[in-house]
């Protein structure tokens, strides 16, 4: 196992009682004591693609930046053009370095004409927080509100049934990356059509105080739709056959948004940004490695560090990477050279020392179920 | 509470071994399969490898993570299960029955005393925090 030991206390989120009572296997995560599994993750990871999971995710940060120049303070810390957004609104963004490399990930609520909320990484929070108030001067003021805020997503194929059973507003017609303001079970909640596992749902930012009851009564009402609570490891092969980035693995600091294949949410035409140069160099350029997806030809596991090799050579790394339980392929993600990323591409991994081959295929792994219209 | 069978032998990194005449069948226990999960992935020796007790036969993974087989036992392999090549998954269902590994030919009786009885296993897992 690769839990690393932790130098300080891990943080908790106002469900993690709740999680060991039901007999959660809790684990470090990016500084938080978070349930890995409940029953197990391809048993859970199916339950998303067949029916409905239940995750919390309160270990996530939520940042909100109000005032005159909110919007002019985001559009200079963020890659993606946010000034199309109306209230209500979701967007994917970027933060990045002045050189390109990227500070994390995040999406983007427009709350208000003059209001955003930023979802960052929870073991980005700290760092983020920095970045965003050492660059964002103007007239605006940001407040963290990750600690009052709890965020519980409802993912899958029955998501939408379930929570507008308990909703006092119609969430049907609420579009991909777009949220409405309503109470689920009677709790306040921002309901924002959004989610990391291709499959349709919601994410409900709501009071930390009132998580506990939203986590039962989601979970009672769901019963009769095989609704299960699903832990970490579910979320990672979930959004694996998806192919999105998890900030830790696929994108760093150490990489940029072209050569993740996160270009589309870097709008330079929108003016200055941080990072703006540096991105726009390498997109004339050109990359020289690319992220890209892969299938193992024969049985075998690739790993987050593992080695991509050409015909023994070193090439490249692997991400991340699993047991695909819905594809039923072992798939991965890793960077390679811009002339080895066309699909068909036949690589190897090094497993143990021996080379496995692969071969790099179209992606999402698993066709995403998301209504975008 | 994990399955240990009074009958079989066992190693401190959750092997278990069934002596069947010269010969011992070997698996992971069910203890060892709760902890690792999901197994997806099954690496074992082809018949006629040799194995040498307390090092590592094979490879077992789960979604998270990647653990060694030990060998209880040294001898020649003389059977291996392919079914886990295309069901790794029966690892966890019936880590006793259809979920064993590899059968080997040992080459020294004694070395079945140096494995752990069904009790003496069952106390190093309610240590190990059952």
């Amino acid at each position: 196992m690769t839990d690393t030991i932790a130098t300080s206390p891990l943080k908790r989120t106002p469900l993690r009682d709740v999680h060991v009572k039901a007999g959660a296997r809790m684990v470090p995560f990016g500084g938080w004591e978070m349930p890995v599994q409940y029953t197990g993750i391809v048993d859970e990871h199916r339950a998303v693609r067949r029916a409905v999971g239940l995750f919390d995710i309160s270990h996530m940060g939520e940042f909100e930046i109000d005032g005159p120049d909110a919007l002019a303070i985001v559009q200079r810390l963020c890659t993606n053009d946010a000034s199309p957004l109306a209230a209500g609104q979701v967007q994917y963004s970027l933060l990045c370095q002045p050189e390109g490399g990227i500070v994390d990930d995040l999406t983007l609520y427009r709350l208000a004409d003059d209001r955003l909320m930023l979802t960052v990484n929870a073991a980005n929070i700290a760092k983020d927080w920095s970045w965003v108030t050492a660059h964002g001067e103007g007239e605006a003021r940001w407040s963290n509100v990750s600690d009052e805020t709890a965020l519980l997503a409802v993912q899958g194929p029955k998501a939408e049934g379930l929570v507008q059973r308990l909703a006092d507003t119609d969430v049907t017609r609420l579009r991909y990356y777009h949220f409405a303001r309503g109470a689920v079970a009677g709790v306040r909640a921002l309901i924002s059509r959004t989610g990391y596992t291709g499959e349709g749902g919601f994410e409900l930012y709501i009071p930390a105080s009132r998580a506990e009851h939203l986590w039962h009564a989601l979970l009672e009402a769901g019963r009769g739709d095989g609704i299960q609570p699903i832990g970490l490891g579910a979320r990672d092969t979930l959004r694996l056959e998806m192919k999105f980035a998890l900030y830790g693995n696929d994108i760093d600091e150490t990489t940029n948004p072209l050569e993740a294949g996160l270009g589309w949410v870097v709008k330079p035409a929108k003016g200055d940004f941080i990072g703006r140069a540096a991105i726009e160099a390498l997109r004339t350029r050109g990359v020289a490695r690319k992220l890209v997806g892969f299938e193992m030809v024969l049985p075998s596991v690739p790993r987050h560090g593992y080695r991509l090799l050409k015909d023994g050579a070193p090439v490249g790394v692997v991400t991340s990477g699993s047991f695909g339980p819905s594809v039923e392929r072992y798939i991965g993600m890793g960077y390679v050279p811009a002339a080895l990323a066309a699909m068909g591409s036949e690589l190897e991994v090094e497993i143990r020392g021996k080379p496995q081959p692969a071969r790099v295929v179209r992606t999402p792994f698993y066709p995403s179920r998301v209504k975008r219209a | 509470m994990s399955k240990v069978p009074a009958e079989l032998k066992y190693t401190r990194e959750h092997e278990w071994a069934k002596v069947e005449g010269d010969r011992a069948r070997i698996g992971i226990t069910d203890f060892a399969q709760e902890q690792l999960g999901d197994v997806v992935f099954v690496e074992l020796p082809k018949v006629g490898a040799r194995v040498t007790a307390m090092q590592s036969f094979g490879v077992v993974e789960s979604v998270k993570a990647v653990s060694d087989l030990f060998a209880p036992l040294s001898g020649e392999v003389v059977e291996v299960n392919g079914e886990l090549a295309k069901k790794p998954e029966t690892v966890n269902a019936d880590p006793y029955g259809q979920g064993w590994m590899i059968v080997v030919k040992y080459a020294d009786a004694r070395e079945l005393d140096t494995l752990m009885s069904a009790s003496e296993y069952e106390k190093l897992i309610a240590a190990a925090g059952h």
